[in-house]
Order: C-alpha cells, then structure tokens, then sequence
C-alpha cells in the first residue's frame, strides 16, 4: 500500500518537473509576445522583411538582423564542421591512446572559455590579421560581390570566424561522443569483411550520422545566439550584404547592446520583438534538425543512439 | 560559544538593519563613478545611510525611476515630455556634474593636432566627406599635411548618453545632421561600425589607420589618447577640458530653464567647449516617502556643493557657481 503511494507520487513530482520545462517554453513565448505588443500590431510581417532601424523616427525592420545572424551562424557552421568532425574522427578512431585522453580534455576546455575572452582575443589578434587578409584581397577579386567591402578587419568575416571557433568544441565534443558509442561489433564486421580503416571509419561514421547530424545543429544553435564575442567583432552595422567584408550586425547583438538605454516604448517593443523572432528561429531550426535525425534514423539500418550505449556496456 | 557567537551576531545584524535606511536608484552609467564616490563618502558621514546605485544605463534608470521599482533615478539626457507624463509624477532633474565628447581619430602620417568644426564633423558622420584629404578639413588645418586616405567612422554600438550628447551637437551645427540621423541614444547611422563602449571606440580607431570615433573627455583623458579641438560658436578652436566644459554650463545658466532640462552644447561665449552637457539625478518632487526624500534632498544638497570637489580628481567638470545656487534653491521644491 504504502509502495504503491510512493510510486504515485514519484511519478507526479518528476512529471510536474517535465511540465515546469513546457511551462517554461510556452511563458517565455506568451511574454515575448506580450511585451513586444507595441510593435508586432504597428509593423505586423512588415518587421520581417524591411531593414530600416531608427530609434529617432521610431520606424524598425528586422531584416539586417535576421540576415547577419543566420549569415555569420551558416558560415560558421560551413567552416567548424569540417574541423570539428576531422577532430572527432581523430580523436575516437586514430589517435595513440596516450593523446586520447589530453586532446578530448583539451578540446572541452576551448569549450569552458567564456565568450568575452574570445571577443578580446578576437578584437586584438584576429581582426588585425583579418584586416591585414582584405587589404592583400586582389583588386580583381573585390569586383565580386562577397569580397567588396572597406578593409577594416571588423566585419562577417571576423564574426563568422570567432563563431567557427567557440562552436568547433561543442560540435567535436559530442561528435565523439557519438563515435566512441558506436559499438566495437560494426567496426569488427567491417574489418571481417576485409574493410580498409577509412572504410570502417566509414561505416561508424553511418552508424552514428543522426547523432552526428545533432552535434552540428547544436553547434548551430549556439552560434545563433551568441552574443558578446560577435558584437566585439561584427562592426554592428545594420545592413543586409553578402560581403564578407562589411560591418554588419546580428540580433542577439542589437538587443545587448540597446536595451539599457531603450527607454521609448515602440523602441522597447521593436527589441524584444528582435527576441521572439530569434527564439521562433532557434525553435525553427531546432525542429528542422530534429527532422533531419528522423529522416536518418528512418533511412539507416541502425538501432537508434541508446542501443549503442547499451551494447558498448555489454563489450566492455 | 559558536551559538552564542552566532547570537550575537544575528542580534548585531538585526540592530543594524533597524537603523539603516536602504534607499536605491539607477540610471546613467557615465557619473557611476563620482556618484559611488559620493554614496561612499555621504555613507561615512551618516553611517544609517547606504544609498545603493545600478549603472544599468539612462533608459533604464527612467523606466525604473517611472515603474516605482527604484527611489530616484538618474539620466545623461533630459528625460522627454512624453516619459514625464508616461511616470504619472512631478520629477525634478538635479544637474550634478558635467561631461565632454571629444573626437578620436587615428592618421599614422599626421602627428598634429587636428582643428574640426561642427560642419565638417556632421559631415564626416553623414558620410558626405570620405577622404582626410577633402578640402573642408585641409582648409581648417593649414600646415598639415592630409593623406589622400579613406575615412573610416566609428561610433558607438550601444545605446549611450555619450552617443546623444554628439548627436545633440552635430544637430544643432547641421540641419542636413538632423534631418537624416537626429538626437538619440542610439541613431540609424548612414555610415561607418559601431563598437561597444568608450573602450570599444578607442580601441578600434586605435586599430584602424584613417578612422575618426567619439569618446568621453574622461575616457580619453584617463588613457592619455589625444583628441582634435573643436570650434565653438564663437568661432575659436576649444580643447576639451574640465575648465572649458564647465565654462560652457556657466553660460547656460543665465538662461537656466526651471526644470534644468537644458542642452548646453554649441554655447556661446568665450573658452567655451562646445559637446559638453550636464547629466541629471532625477528626484520625485512629492513622494509618499518623506523620510528617505528627506535623505536624498540633503544628499543633493551636499553633492552639487561639497561633494563638488571629488569632480576634478575623477575627470569630471565641476558645476560653476551659478548654477549650483540655482538648484539649491530648486530643490526646495521638493516635498520632505
């Protein structure tokens, strides 16, 4: 009798605990909403497709923001994932056991650095090299549009490259993860078939690409919203351009660096708006990568990620 | 004996919190610094006293001051007509130290000092002069010579009352500057990066040869990063210093607007700095809270006298006489 009573109210207490998360979602969701009132009923869709922002006139457009946020976050992504994988691989399939240990340590480490210090390390070391890279740009390269901008050092370029270098850690991280679970059986199957090592390498890599798709998103993810390294090196220059060269600005950025001092209401409204807008994005992305992990889990021939850490228990 | 230790202590504590009066307040964070230093030596004098300060910017310092959730607030510019009326209550604006925005710039081939005017200024921030070659900085600096070399703007990212005290001066010098950018914490340049921070600004145009920024008279004063001088309506060529803004606040004073929401910069007369400006502690005037108003009106009453001579020291332009007998006198008015 008395069991069964604490098995009931086991299992209310821990299902209030998973609801307090939804209940989390949906309030910061309904107070976003709210408080960006102002601005969603005077600008409607509008908010999403202009790109004028004066707080003067009191007439704001999103789209520069939108753009540089998902701009620098793709480029980041394009540059990180190769690394970042090359990192995992190495890590889990190739390395000498003695460096295992000390390079995952290391690569987590990069992880733990707060994102200040890589905005200063991005202001005094790589936006002087940065700069140094678009004054030896070829005049005949700068004719293309993704190279023509003034040499200043701060720019997309700068931004993307600090985001490629906070996010390769937590991509690679998890990476590993990933392949240290696949279990030793898929490679022994590989090798028994008369497999090369790339071959076997090959068919972790198979096993584990829903897991591997989710590292990359989540590194997506955080480049999304980071917020203080990129403002120290983007230029914070509303504009949309495909130039890796010119000032732009991302959304996380506006609202740090505008809020304090917002003090007009529709001026308020239009940066928290910014925030929903950027939580309906990271939500969008987060549902698109979920997507992509069902799509190859449907496809693959593997069991899903938990049978793995299963069977790596049984081997070990 | 821990617990009676511990007894003890809890008795202190309670004791102490029983005669202490908290009273908290936000706003601004330029005067953060002389206002700690202000909290701290009015503290020493009266021990029950600790006024708390958060230097979380001059909008929010409004918008706390206007949703009750601090005592008093405090701003770098004259708060609107629209956020008085907004906080439902009659606000006094205290003007307690001075502040000058001086321009930056970074031109490896030129080691002078370089002469502006407000023309060419809201020029370069319109993006209407590109080039440190143009005739219109040459012909204010005859001897020096100009590169033919790009101009690169900077200014600030984030919202400041430094932002709005170059504006303020940029628009009254150029209608061309106040049609397109306007007054504001944060404006929609048409040119140039922007960088967060009077450290940010420096640093970048520290970085980047053939670029011009704006900073704090302080922040350029305490790192020792020399600025141009700027021409005053009067037609000389004034370096920024405490003396020369505090100059520009005592012409202001003849005519002092009663409720000190008064812009001083482009004042007439003679050494007179041009971007200079007052920035205010904003007080209720009737609040249902007598006691702790009492504390404040005596604090004010202390800072823009006494409390005057730490102004200097931090970099701060002291207020001139003139104007301090008339916000003794204003502060009157305020109910305690």
């Amino acid at each position: 009798m008395k069991r069964s009573s604490d098995d009931r109210s086991f299992r209310i207490g821990t299902g209030a605990f998973a609801a307090l998360v939804l209940l989390i979602v949906l309030g910061i969701a309904f107070e976003l909403t709210r408080q960006s009132a102002l601005s969603i009923a005077k600008f409607g869709l509008k908010f999403w497709t202009t790109s004028t922002w004066d707080p003067v006139s009191g007439d704001f457009g999103a789209l520069p923001f939108i753009w540089g946020t998902l701009y620098s976050s793709i480029l980041a992504l394009l540059l990180a994932t190769p690394i970042a994988l090359g990192i995992a691989i190495f890590i889990s399939e190739l390395s000498p056991r003695v460096l295992r240990q000390p390079l995952a340590y290391l690569t987590e480490l990069l992880a733990a650095i707060p994102s200040i210090v890589y905005g200063l390390w991005g202001v005094f070391v790589l936006v002087p090299i940065v700069r140094k890279l678009e004054l030896a740009t070829p005049a005949a390269l700068k004719k293309i549009p993704l190279f023509n901008g003034p040499p200043l050092g701060v720019g997309m370029l700068a931004a993307a490259l600090i985001l490629a270098v906070m996010v390769i850690p937590f991509t690679s991280s998890v990476a590993r993860e990933i392949l240290k679970n696949v279990p030793s059986t898929q490679r022994e199957a590989a090798y028994a078939l008369g497999a090369t090592r790339w071959e076997a390498i090959k068919v972790a890599i198979g096993f584990g690409k829903s897991g591997i798709i989710g590292a990359v998103m989540l590194g997506f993810g955080r480049a999304l919203g980071e917020t203080m390294a990129v403002t120290m090196v983007i230029g914070n220059s509303p504009q949309v351009s495909a130039s890796l060269f010119k000032p732009q600005y991302t959304m996380a950025a506006v609202i740090a660096n505008e809020f304090t001092e917002a003090a007009d209401e529709l001026y308020l409204h239009a940066l928290i708006e910014i925030g929903l807008l950027l939580f309906i994005i990271t939500v969008g992305v987060n549902l698109l990568s979920r997507m992509l992990i069902w799509s190859t889990k449907r496809r693959a021939v593997a069991p899903t990620i938990v049978t793995p850490i299963v069977a790596e228990e049984v081997a070990a | 004996m821990k617990k009676l230790f511990l007894a003890a202590f809890v008795l202190a504590a309670t004791v102490a919190s029983a005669q202490t009066v908290q009273i908290n307040g936000a706003g601004a964070t330029f005067p953060n610094p002389i206002y700690s230093k202000w909290f701290d030596e009015y503290h020493k004098v009266h021990p029950n006293v600790e006024i708390n300060y958060q230097p979380i910017g001059s909008g929010g310092g409004i918008r706390q001051l206007s949703a009750g959730t601090v005592f008093f607030g405090a701003s770098d510019g004259p708060m609107t007509n629209e956020q008085i009326t907004g906080a439902g209550f009659r606000i006094l604006h205290v003007p307690t130290v001075l502040g000058g925005v001086v321009p930056v710039y970074n031109i490896p081939e030129v080691s002078a000092e370089l002469r502006f005017t407000g023309k060419v200024l809201a020029d370069i921030f319109l993006g209407k002069i590109t080039k440190w070659d143009d005739a219109g900085i040459r012909s204010l600096n005859p001897g020096v010579s100009l590169p033919n070399v790009d101009i690169t703007v900077v200014h600030r990212s984030d919202g400041s009352g430094t932002s709005y005290i170059w504006c303020d001066y940029l628009s009254k010098v150029s209608p061309d500057f106040k049609k397109t950018v306007g007054v504001a914490t944060s404006v929609n340049w048409p040119t140039g990066v922007g960088a967060k921070g009077n450290e940010g600004v420096a640093g970048l145009v520290r970085q980047t040869p053939g670029s011009i920024g704006y900073v704090e008279l302080i922040y350029a004063l305490q790192n020792k990063i020399s600025y141009g001088s700027v021409q005053s309506s009067d037609g000389e060529f004034v370096r920024a210093s405490t003396e020369t803004v505090s100059n520009a606040a005592a012409v202001a004073a003849k005519n002092m607007p009663k409720d000190f929401r008064v812009s001083i910069t482009n004042a007439p007369g003679h050494d007179v700095y041009p971007i200079s400006s007052f920035t205010w502690l904003l007080l209720q005037e009737s609040p249902k809270d007598v006691a702790r108003s009492r504390i404040m009106v005596d604090f004010a009453r202390w800072a823009i006298s006494g409390g005057q001579g730490f102004a200097p020291q931090l970099g701060y332009a002291p207020l001139p006489k003139e104007v301090v007998a008339l916000e003794l006198e204003a502060l009157n008015r305020v109910k305690q």
